[in-house]
């Protein structure tokens, strides 16, 4: 008789569950053999299922029954019991964390960790297809706003949802849209941020690549609130694609009469047109960004005015980032209560976070507000590289600051990042392991911000560049205690004197890897030791004479000629001639090389 | 394409393309094509489904996509069986691309690099 065809999956390998899930996929073929059912089912290999703490998982289909913590002996028992008789594994189903038993993927949906507002429609539409993107509802807000909202409405409804700015600074984006409104003129402009800086952060370019009409949408939508007739998009020109899409969708808009004169019939105008940036980080800014789309030098200005009062070309202004744009149909079409109901307190909705660094899945999540960087880390990130221990994450990329291990279980919100001296920012989210060097990473994001300072006010052009000179120094094994206050001291001064938010927060990697990691910057200056290993002025490679055969590989492949021995004996390196590349520690097949 | 002329006809013209859609349901093929999958490769898989369907005689519409967010799995695409969940599919080479064709839109049978949806969306 033929069987119904099934397919076991198998989630991991070899990066989680250390590699159990390898011996599970052996296991379950092995049984499956063993009871002749190889053309019948089917064992593969799948991606995260964003479970890693109950790991390894197995899924079966049809009926997609979910197992987890499968030990390799479990194997004989899913195939027995489940594959031949039919009757599910109890004790390995998947429970929810008040233990009730969880059969079927439908009902695990619920608790799984991402929610996908801003992403919703990201690789599942053509993003040059308007019809695809009508049909997953595009324009369906605009069609209800227009059909009897009043713009005081809409604003209403976009405050009570609780949307707070995605692009860093987190204000109100309701309240930004009634000062807006409440400003008169005879012009007012929309503008889209999609000048995305944060090194590590590409959510606003995902959207806009995968699907660019909820972004036309939403400022068609803000347009109407504030009664601006005009929107811009300031993108930087490394985005190619985002751009070539925005182009598309904008000119199929305007075909469709979505955008434009008198549009669906209501009687409002408006246009959307492309800016282009050269990518400078401080154009993020509003009001550098505002000087720049003039034709200006990218520079801000001190606010008040904000661009609410006198925006581009001195009219009032209103300027979203792409990520908050994304949230305003939904918000629309499910309602304010809907939006407010996901999230924390004070911060409502999904956040968008690039993973980056030593995190095993590198890319875009979507979690609500409230969710621990454990979950991200640990569940929907799928741990560290390597099964290595977590050391810190920096949020809010070179203007935030890092989290540590004990940041792990608070909830991520706009608040409580603040309260721990870090920042949402763009939501860009670089882990950190115990091989990285804190020193070097604060070093890292200053030499960024150094680099992008615009250099208009003193305390960010020449205090930023002092910092890095410090940083510099320590790292070099120059430093000294004093050193350390001196640097505090320092990042304070340019905190509290700098004119716009670049030099504000620019010391902020520096202050908060001082306060984490204060032992990690004595050692530097105390010991002159980098206990991660990654000062190379502070390091010294050293043989461990148990270790060497004297097989010689290590001199072979020594560029500078710093190590000598006799074959079958124990090699030596001299300090002093060593530049420290590491060569001979990758050569050595004894592990006899070792770092001091 | 005349102007939409008011949000009713909209609504009209979304249950228009929902009707087209499933009144001819083939197989789906989405080659999620944003900057990470482009840059890893995607457009030769697009490619490689485009002309290997059609010479196999498969009858199935291949589109692009923007990316899903999973960098670590590039390129990524997705296959969606008549009557069928959606099944997005990873790190795809043109061996694995072949078997997803053989194996996959053919017999419906899973092969390896399979990413499951680990995420609710606005409906749910």
């Amino acid at each position: 008789m033929a069987r119904e065809k099934m397919q076991i999956l198998v989630c991991g390998g070899t990066t989680c569950s250390d590699g159990q899930g390898e011996a599970v996929f052996e296991n379950l073929n092995l049984e499956i053999e063993a009871n002749a059912l190889e053309n019948d089912v089917h064992v593969v290999h799948s991606g995260c299922f964003g479970l890693c703490s109950m790991g390894p998982v197995v899924k079966i289909v049809p009926g997609n029954t979910i197992y987890t913590k499968v030990s390799p002996d479990d194997a004989r028992e899913i195939v027995s019991e489940h594959i031949l008789k039919g009757r599910k594994v109890e004790r390995l189903l998947w429970k929810d964390p008040s233990g009730n038993t969880l059969v079927k993927e439908d009902e695990f949906a619920g608790q799984k960790k991402q929610l996908r507002i801003v992403l919703r429609n990201c690789g599942i539409i053509d993003p040059e297809n308007i019809e695809d993107a009508i049909a997953h509802d595009a324009y369906a807000a605009l069609g209800k706003v227009l059909a009897g909202m009043k713009p005081t409405d809409v604003i209403q409804v976009i405050k009570d949802s609780g949307l707070r700015g995605r692009g860093g600074g987190g204000f109100s984006t309701g309240l930004k849209w009634k000062i807006a409104y409440k400003n008169k003129a005879d012009q007012k402009y929309v503008v889209c941020n999609a000048d995305e800086g944060d090194p590590g952060a590409f959510m606003d370019r995902s959207v806009l690549e995968g699907d660019p009409h909820s972004v036309l949408e939403a400022m068609a939508i803000c347009g109407y609130s504030i009664e601006a007739g005009k929107g811009l998009i300031y993108i930087r020109a490394e985005y190619p694609l985002a751009v070539a899409r925005l182009r598309t969708a904008i000119a199929q808009a305007k075909e469709y009469g979505l955008l434009g004169k008198n549009i669906m019939g209501s009687g409002f105008d408006f246009d959307i047109e492309i800016r282009y940036g050269a990518g400078a980080f401080v154009c993020g800014e509003e009001t550098a960004l505002i000087h720049s789309m003039e034709g200006l030098r990218g520079e801000p200005t001190v606010k008040p005015p904000y661009p609410a009062e006198s925006g581009f070309l001195g009219k009032p202004t209103n300027v979203n980032n792409v990520e908050t744009l994304a949230c305003i149909s939904p918000i629309i079409l499910k309602g304010a209560s809907w939006f407010a109901g996901i999230g924390t307190e004070r911060s409502k909705g999904t956040k968008v976070f690039a993973l980056a660094g030593k995190i095993n899945n590198v890319g875009l999540i979507e979690v609500p507000m409230g969710t621990t960087l454990r979950e991200v880390i640990y569940e929907i990130g799928g741990g560290i590289r390597k099964g290595k221990k977590f050391k810190a994450a920096q949020t809010g990329g070179p203007s935030g600051g890092c989290l540590t291990e004990k940041h792990l279980d608070i909830p991520i919100d706009f608040d409580n990042l603040t309260a721990v001296g870090s920042m949402m920012g763009s939501g860009g989210l670089i882990v950190m392991d115990e091989d990285d060097c804190m020193v070097q990473v604060a070093k890292f994001f200053l030499e960024f911000t150094v680099e992008e300072s615009c250099g208009k006010c003193a305390p960010c052009r020449i205090g930023n560049k002092r910092l890095h000179e410090l940083l510099e120094h320590i790292t070099k094994g120059k430093g000294t205690l004093a050193d350390l206050d001196r640097l505090k001291n320092m990042c304070l001064v340019i905190k509290d004197t700098s004119l716009c938010g670049l030099g504000q927060s620019s010391p902020n990697p520096v202050l908060s890897t001082l306060e984490n990691f204060r032992d990690e910057y004595e050692a530097h200056v105390t010991l002159k030791k980098c206990p991660a290993g990654q000062c190379k002025d502070l390091m010294e490679y050293f043989i461990i004479e148990e270790n060497c055969v004297g097989c010689t590989a290590c001199a072979r492949v020594c560029p500078v000629g710093a190590i000598t021995g006799e074959r079958k004996e124990p090699h030596h390196i001299n300090p002093d001639i060593c530049i420290k590349c590491g060569a001979c520690m990758e050569k050595c097949k004894f592990d006899a090389i070792i770092i001091q | 394409m005349n102007a939409v002329k008011s949000p009713e006809e909209l609504k009209s013209i979304k249950a228009g393309i929902l009707k087209r859609m499933n009144e001819k349901e083939t197989v789906r093929v989405k080659v999620h094509m944003g900057t990470s999958g482009l840059a890893s490769g995607a457009r030769e898989i697009y490619d490689f489904f485009r002309l290997e369907l059609e010479k196999r005689n498969i009858q199935a519409s291949v589109t692009s996509t923007g990316d899903m967010g999973y960098s670590f799995a590039e390129p990524t695409m997705e296959v969606k069986r008549p009557g069928e969940d959606p099944v997005v599919f990873g790190n795809v080479d043109k061996l694995r691309a072949d078997e997803i064709i053989e194996k996959y839109i053919k017999n419906g049978e899973l092969v390896d690099g399979v990413l499951p949806a680990n995420y609710r969306t606005i409906n749910q």
